[in-house]
Order: structure tokens, then C-alpha cells, then sequence
């Protein structure tokens, strides 16, 4: 009996000693003394294979990290798998990832319903899910999905952003919003609503919507005319964006106008539109244009295109995703760093959630990213742009979220 | 040894696999049979009755959502929104079969086709979006094993798949074997000498393309279980096309090409994505052209080949082919 009580006081002695001794250093599936194990699903091939190259960049960013010695002398292990845009390829990628691969957890998985489709199974095994590339403002919602969190401005912020710059210059407005009858569409006006709060029912004159398997927007654009509207926020993809830009323009219809930052490519709408009939159009940025002359000298973009050049030497210098990937996975190395020895998934998903004041090489001087374990919603400033007929300009200081 | 025998060993196999398998192989394996009894529908309707399809991710979009808006919204079990989905497939396929029998060979095509661009955004239309969820989608709870028993989710629902799989292959291979298949594949062969034996031809087909979109929209259902999530981007045209490709790849008038079919759409893009990062779908081209290459009739009539390679002298061999073009 006493034999029995000091052999089991010893062994807890010993497994005290034991945990003492490991304190420093706590791992979880995925992370050893030498490496971090990192998954992620990516369409490289599929209907959004376009964005494929934003996985190439991070893995592109992960070997630059390795090669300077890695974090806290841990290289990175980078699996991102092809999910071809389909959500149940995606449920399988997630599956592979976290029971076969044995990643510590997932970065940066792409697309809306690819991200819907893998939350419940990421927040049922306690796996972060963390850095989504997409900007609907459900990945911010610490409480019903602690492990799940987003990284861009989302769709919603974006609206609250234009609705308050509206209070602030033009009190009386009357405003039209043209908007995509989806997710997308649905999140921004609900942003615009919020900022504007009472005054949404008198400010708001009219709110129409079109799907995306509409041939124009033409008719829509007409009957905001119609309604009286002088401020117009355009809410669509770049196809329908030129084509509202151009109609308006034709119809002789001049209110100041606002444009979702989803379309303010150059190339794909603005020329499309007609240049000079989107001069003085509002839109935003939250991370530097490699196209914009006034970025190009500084240090972050001198450093982004030396990495470009050794690392990722086959990606286009002028695509602003690849800034995308560069910026997104800083954060996530900020994160590991935080971590330090404690690399458990609880612990990256509270450090994921204390980031303080963090500021990416790549992103607009004065955007700061911060989050805490009631906000899930890492970057909620942008830096308002207008257009003058070559580029988007910027101008005023960064904008954050009206609500805090 | 015929291919008959085979099938009990194949089936002790297949209820052994969960004892090794990982959970994460039994989802794989788990959408390998959603995917055969998807491939088998269009088989029939393809492959034994010579109507070309494109539009099968449509059937399994319905089978998916069927199931999926059973489940969510009037509370059904999972095990009975299966013959639900069965149901509500069959008859939106015998009732697209009727008009589309006026349209023959690569118009019925496109006109499945355009059924198959349509659904995704059919799915996401305002006033169904109270059922659908729009673009959202619709996200499902997994069932856990039944009565107490030790399985974790994904092996009852390998098993439940498995079951259901067994029990929709048997009767594909007892309909198709018997009068009514003769019927289906004299259809194919000759319409007017099938007509002219008495066969209603028009029924016929459009029965045929019910009981195909039937065995889709019931694979359409599991996958929606297994998966848990059903959303408008997960049925595209590209589902369609790839259920194409697997059926010609397995073969496309054979019961097990469908089998074969679903392995190959199941792991070949996983090993194309491993192969290169950069150009996957080239890959995936790649190994299409090569299973078509070497094995023209799909990789069914490739093992038949092999085998009557393998059993039969020489100077048999070419009447034993002789034989097999006339069935």
C-alpha cells in the first residue's frame, strides 16, 4: 500500500518534472523543434484559377522566410492543394490537410463557398482556420466560430467607409446604390445602411439590384437617374462596373460617384468604360499598387520586386494579388513569431487574435492591423482613391471602421 | 474466372476497408461510390441507350439540394431524403426526357447542356433563395453511426453508401441484363428495327433518361450528406463535363466503368495538383489522352481485353473479338 502511494507520488513527481521541463516548448499536430507544418486549398485550376497565383506568392514568401532561417529556427512546411473552386474539393483538401498531412493549421483558403464549406469541420476539430481570402464580413464572428477568421477589409467595412466619407462631405445627399444581387452586393449595402443609421431611410432614394446573369445594367442605371439620386454607389463586378460607368456618363447623369473596390482595375474596367467618363469616380486601397508611380521608389516595393524577381520570377511584376499573397503571409509569419515555443493551435489562434498595432511592409503607410478575441477582422482601414482618367489617386487620411 | 466471381471478393473487400482505411480514405473512398452510382445513371443513359448527356451535375445538383433542403428545412432524417431525392430526380429527368426525345444525338447534348449552365443559377434565384440559401448554400450536419455503433461518422456513412451502392448496381445490372435492356440497347443499335419489333421507342428513352437522372440525383443526395455543404459553385458546367469524362474513361456500356470512372475523377485531379502546381489541368489532359489511347473502349473494356489477351491462345483471339463486337 505505501509502496503503491510513494511509486504513484513518484511518477506524478516525475511527470510535474516533465511538464516543467517542456513548458517552453508545447507543440501541436504540424510543428516540431525544426518546422511548422502550414496547409491551405487554392484554385490553380478551375473558374477562379486566376487567383491561384496568390498561393504561389505565399509559398514564394514562406521559402524567402526559410532561407533567412526560418522562425525561431522552425522552416516552414507549405502545403497548399488545388481545390479546383469546388466546395467539396475544398472539404476534402481541409480533410487531407488536418487528418493526413497533419498540418498545424490552415492559411489563406480561397473563395466565399469554399471557406463556408470546410468552417464547421476547421471549428469541430479546434483547427484555425485562419487569413481566409475573402471579403464577406460573416468570417467575423469570434463567437459562433472561434477558429475561423478573415484578413482583408470585408464588403461590409468597405460600404460603412464610402456611407461615412458621404456624412462627411455632402450631408444632404440623395443616394442611389446599384448593387449584385448576391452575398457580395447584399454585405455592402448593409454596411452603407449601418454608417448612415437614421438617416439611411431619407438619404437612401433608391436601391436597385441586378443578377449576374443580366446582360446589362443599363436600365437600372436609367431608373437611379430617374429617382434624383446625386450620389451614386456602385456595387458590381468589373463587367457591370464599366458598363454603369458609361451609361451614366452617357445619359448625362453627373452625381458623385463611388466604386466598389472589387472593380477598380484599370485594364478591366476603366479603359472598358471609357477613361475619361470615370475623372473623379471614388474608390479605396489597402495595399500598395505595384502599378502606382507613387509607390514604385519606396523600400517596401524596391524589396517586394527582388522578391518577385529571386522568388517568384514566372509571376506578372504588375498583378496587385501577388502583393496580396506578399502582405498576407507577413502576417502569418507575425503570428508564428508571436507564438514563439507554444506552437498549439490554441495558442496561434490567440495570438492570431492579439495582434497589436502590426504593420506589413506592403500595405498603405497609416493602415494598422489589430485584432483582439472579440474582433476577427485583422484590417479595417482603407485609404480613399479618385480617379483621374490614367489612375487612381489617392487622397485623405486612412479610413477605419466607423463602429469602434 | 468470370467477372461475375469477382464481385462477392470485391465486396468482402470493400466492407474490410474500414478496418485499415483512416477516416479521411473513407470520405475519399466514401465519394468514390457517390460518383460511380452518378456515373452509372449516365451510363445507362449514355452508354446502353446511346443518348449523350451533358447535363448530369444538373440531376445530381437537384439529388444534392433535394436532400439538402429535406434535411434543413422540414427536418427529414438523412437516410430518407435518399429515395426523396431518388424520386424528385426521376421524375424532372422522365419529364426533361419527354420533349428532349425529338432532339437526337448532339442536340439532345446541348440541350442538356444548357440545363447543366443553367442550375447554378437557377440555385442561387431570389425566390427560391428562402429554400436554397442563394449563394450562400446550405451547410449539413453529419449523421453519426446508428444504435450504438462503434463507427466514427465517416465509417457508417461508408458503409451506408456502400449499401446503397450495392443495392442501385444490382438492380442497374438486373434491369439492363433482361427484356428492358435489350430494349434500351436495341434503341441505341437500331431505333427503327427496335421500333419495328414493337418497342415503344419514345416511352423507352424517356423512362431511361428517369431511371439515369434517378441514380444521379440518389448520388447527388449522399454526396450532399458526405460532403455536408451544398452550395450553387459546387454544381457547375464543369461537374457535367468531368461526369462525362469519367464514364467514357471507365467505359461508357459497362456497369463497372463506372466504378473505374469514379476513381479516376476522384484521384486523378489530386494527383495532377501534386504533379504540378502551376498547370494542373494540363496534367489532367494528359492522363485523359492517355487513358483514351491505350484503352479505347474505357479501362472496363481494357481489363476485357486484357483478359481474353491473357486466357485465349492466339488463333482464338480473333474470333473472340469477332464475338465481342457482335454483343
Amino acid at each position: 500500500m505505501n509502496a503503491g502511494i510513494a511509486s504513484l507520488a513518484g511518477v506524478v513527481m516525475l511527470s510535474l518534472a516533465a511538464g516543467a521541463a517542456w513548458a517552453q516548448k508545447k507543440y501541436d499536430p504540424g510543428a516540431t523543434d525544426t518546422t511548422i507544418k502550414i496547409g491551405q486549398t487554392m484554385p490553380y485550376s478551375g473558374p477562379a484559377s486566376a487567383y491561384g497565383t496568390i498561393g504561389r506568392a505565399e509559398a514564394a514568401y514562406f521559402a524567402m522566410i526559410n532561407d533567412q532561417g526560418g522562425i525561431n529556427g522552425r522552416k516552414i512546411e507549405f502545403i497548399s492543394i488545388d481545390d479546383g473552386y469546388s466546395p467539396p474539393k475544398a472539404v476534402e483538401g481541409a480533410r487531407r490537410l488536418v487528418e493526413q498531412d497533419q498540418v498545424l493549421f490552415l492559411f489563406g483558403p480561397l473563395g466565399t463557398p469554399s471557406n463556408t464549406a470546410i468552417q464547421k469541420y476547421m471549428n469541430a476539430k479546434k483547427v484555425p482556420q485562419l487569413f481566409v481570402a475573402t471579403g464577406a464580413s460573416k468570417w467575423n464572428d469570434p463567437k459562433r466560430f472561434p477558429w475561423t477568421m478573415g484578413w482583408q477589409p470585408n464588403y461590409h467595412t468597405e460600404g460603412m467607409i464610402y456611407a461615412q466619407h458621404i456624412l462627411k462631405t455632402k450631408p444632404d445627399a440623395k443616394i442611389g446604390i446599384l448593387y449584385q444581387n448576391d452575398d457580395f452586393g447584399k454585405d455592402y449595402v448593409s454596411g452603407v445602411r449601418e454608417a448612415l443609421g437614421d438617416k439611411a431611410g431619407s438619404m437612401i432614394v433608391s436601391e436597385v439590384s441586378y443578377e449576374v446573369t443580366d446582360p446589362t445594367v443599363d436600365s437600372q442605371v436609367v431608373s437611379l437617374q430617374a429617382s434624383g439620386a446625386d450620389v451614386f454607389i456602385n456595387v458590381t463586378t468589373p463587367k457591370f462596373a464599366a458598363q454603369a460607368i458609361r451609361k451614366a456618363y452617357d445619359i448625362g447623369w453627373k452625381p458623385v460617384q463611388y466604386l466598389t473596390n472589387v472593380s477598380v482595375g484599370v485594364a478591366s474596367v476603366m479603359q472598358p468604360a471609357g477613361p475619361e467618363k470615370g475623372i473623379g469616380i471614388i474608390s479605396s486601397a489597402y495595399l500598395m499598387e505595384p502599378t502606382d508611380p507613387g509607390w514604385y521608389d519606396t523600400q517596401a516595393m524596391k524589396d517586394w520586386r527582388a522578391w518577385m524577381q529571386k522568388y517568384y520570377p514566372e509571376g506578372n511584376i504588375e498583378d496587385n494579388t501577388n502583393v496580396y499573397g506578399y502582405t498576407v503571409a507577413q502576417t502569418v509569419v507575425q503570428v508564428l513569431r508571436q507564438a514563439g515555443d507554444d506552437l498549439t493551435r490554441e495558442n496561434i489562434m490567440k495570438q492570431a487574435a492579439s495582434l497589436k498595432d502590426f504593420v506589413p511592409t506592403t500595405i498603405i503607410p497609416g493602415i494598422k492591423i489589430n485584432t483582439s478575441p472579440t474582433d476577427y477582422a485583422p484590417i479595417e482601414s482603407v485609404q480613399l482613391t479618385r480617379f483621374d482618367g490614367k489612375s487612381w489617386v489617392r487622397f485623405g487620411d486612412v479610413m477605419g471602421d466607423v463602429s469602434k | 474466372m468470370t467477372a461475375r466471381a469477382l464481385v462477392p471478393a470485391v465486396v468482402v473487400l470493400a466492407c474490410a476497408l474500414p478496418l485499415v482505411a483512416s477516416d479521411y480514405r473513407l470520405f475519399q473512398l466514401t465519394m468514390v461510390l457517390v460518383y460511380a452510382i452518378a456515373l452509372l445513371g449516365l451510363n445507362i443513359l449514355t452508354g446502353f441507350n446511346g443518348q449523350i448527356s451533358l447535363g448530369h451535375g444538373a440531376f445530381y445538383a437537384i439529388g444534392a439540394y433535394t436532400a439538402a433542403i429535406a434535411m434543413e428545412h422540414a427536418g427529414l432524417p438523412y437516410w430518407a431524403t435518399i429515395p426523396l431525392a431518388g424520386l424528385v430526380c426521376g421524375v424532372a429527368g422522365f419529364l426533361f426526357g419527354l420533349p428532349a426525345l425529338r432532339l437526337e444525338g448532339l442536340y439532345l447534348a446541348l440541350a442538356t447542356f444548357a440545363l447543366a449552365l443553367a442550375m447554378p443559377q437557377l440555385l442561387k434565384y431570389k425566390h427560391f433563395e428562402e429554400w436554397t440559401g442563394g449563394v450562400q448554400g446550405l451547410v449539413l450536419l453529419k449523421p453519426d453511426a446508428p444504435f450504438g455503433l462503434p463507427l466514427s461518422a465517416d465509417q457508417w456513412l461508408y458503409f451506408f453508401t456502400l449499401a446503397i451502392a450495392l443495392v442501385l448496381f444490382a438492380i442497374a445490372w438486373n434491369l439492363l441484363r433482361g427484356r428492358i435492356g435489350r430494349a434500351i440497347v436495341a434503341i441505341r443499335d437500331h431505333p427503327i428495327a427496335a421500333q419495328a419489333m414493337g418497342i415503344d421507342t419514345s416511352l423507352f428513352k424517356s423512362l431511361t433518361f428517369g431511371v439515369s437522372a434517378l441514380f444521379t440525383g440518389v448520388a447527388g443526395a449522399l454526396g450532399a450528406i458526405a460532403v455536408q455543404f451544398v452550395a450553387p459553385d459546387s454544381f457547375t458546367i464543369f461537374l457535367s463535363i468531368i461526369f462525362l469524362v469519367g464514364s467514357v474513361i471507365g467505359g461508357v456500356a459497362s456497369i463497372q466503368g463506372a466504378l473505374w470512372g469514379a476513381f479516376f475523377i476522384q484521384f486523378v485531379p489530386n494527383l495532377a495538383d501534386q504533379i504540378s502546381k502551376a498547370a494542373p489541368w494540363a496534367i489532367y489532359g494528359l492522363a485523359m489522352i492517355a487513358f483514351v489511347y491505350l484503352m479505347p473502349t474505357g479501362v472496363a473494356g481494357g481489363i476485357t481485353l486484357l483478359r481474353t489477351r491473357l486466357a485465349t491462345p492466339r488463333r482464338d483471339r480473333a474470333e473472340a473479338q469477332l464475338r465481342r463486337r457482335s454483343t
